[in-house]
């Protein structure tokens, strides 16, 4: 009694903890299918960019780079730098899976997103067995739901004739507005997150007055995170 | 539907760029021990890019600045706002912003 060792989980468990999130998973997909196709993305793009990159934020941004005619190495520059919060995420999941080998750990980290970790986290203990099979079911919830919805908005988009019109436009902008209001009330730090949200408007400003703006949009994000280290520093 | 190889080569740049953060602590394990200041940094990354790329997104069109007295997009930014922080739902403040960008069109 008391003790939880040898909880069995399963394939199906991961189905099922999945749900909570779907609607999660359907909104900003289906947000960013549209996006995609009024940037210039066809059905099929969007359809790929949900199964190899698989990133929400990435693809707004693959998206919103490819309509203002960034350079390929820029856009992949940027992806880069914004998914390399997945180092923190994977690292630490990485002791749930310890025993696993490293091509099973490989497959189980090819799929982590934001949301299928806040669920790992909250669920997994190191002493159930079965952890790999629910894992795997989990992950490929999360993936198939997003390649769906994401197919039905890029559908919807493209079909729209003109969808300037309709004010689909400002779905980007919006995307990223409410994406930078969650992870502001989210996390505990507001007062130093604000500071690092509003340098980077003033980052962005200044670097566009002498570079192209996917370049100042780097710029602008390596120098506000260092702001924010250096306020965490010297507090 | 057609893609093109720059396509292709996108394709696969953007997901090799994120599949290797996502997998390489996983299957490093312990092994890895990232300084300090890298996690710090790494920790206000996400929000430091995503305001950049807001400010981008409402301020800039087609490499330019758009002329404040003429931006749409920083008025329709207020109740997008709004919405974000009074629901945190990302659903509820695309369609606002969609919505309020709609009506302002019209005005």
């Amino acid at each position: 009694m008391g003790e939880r060792t040898g909880e069995r989980l399963t394939f199906w468990g991961g189905v099922r903890d999945c749900i909570p999130t779907l609607l999660g998973y359907w909104s900003i997909g289906f947000a960013a299918g549209v996006v995609g196709a009024t940037e210039g993305l066809n059905v099929l793009e969007v359809g790929l960019m949900s199964t190899f990159l698989y990133a929400g934020s990435a693809q707004f941004i693959v998206a919103a780079m490819v309509g203002t005619g960034s350079t390929i190495a820029s856009i992949i520059a940027t992806v880069f730098f914004i998914n390399l919060r997945h180092l923190l995420l994977s690292a630490a999941v990485a002791p749930y899976f310890r025993q696993y080998s490293a091509k099973k750990n490989f497959l189980l980290g090819a799929q982590l997103t934001d949301e299928t970790f806040g669920v790992a986290i909250s669920r997994l203990s190191i002493t159930a067995e079965g952890r790999d099979k629910w894992m795997l079911g989990l992950n490929i919830t999360a993936q198939v739901n997003w390649i769906v919805a994401t197919l039905i908005g890029a559908w919807l988009g493209m079909s729209l004739a003109n969808p300037e019109q309709f004010g689909l436009k400002f779905a980007l902008p919006a995307m990223f507005a409410g994406l930078v209001v969650q992870s502001l009330l989210h996390r505990k730090q507001l007062r130093q997150d604000m500071i690092v949200a509003g340098s980077a408007i003033v980052y962005f400003v200044l670097a566009f007055l002498w570079f192209p703006s996917h370049v100042a949009v780097i710029i602008a994000a390596v120098a506000a995170a260092i702001t924010g280290m250096a306020v965490e520093r010297w507090r | 539907m057609e893609i093109s190889s720059e396509f292709i080569w996108l394709l696969i740049g953007v997901s090799l760029a994120t599949l290797i953060p996502r997998v390489l602590p996983m299957v490093l394990f312990s092994r890895i021990n990232m300084p300090g200041w890298l996690l710090a940094f790494l920790r206000y990354v996400p929000i430091a890019v995503m305001t950049a790329l807001l400010a981008q997104s409402v301020l800039t069109e087609d490499e330019a600045w758009i002329p404040v007295q003429d931006n749409l997009n920083l008025l329709a930014l207020v109740p997008t706002l709004l919405a974000a922080v009074l629901t945190r739902s990302l659903l509820i403040t695309v369609l606002t912003g969609i919505g309020a960008m709609f009506l302002l069109q019209w005005l």
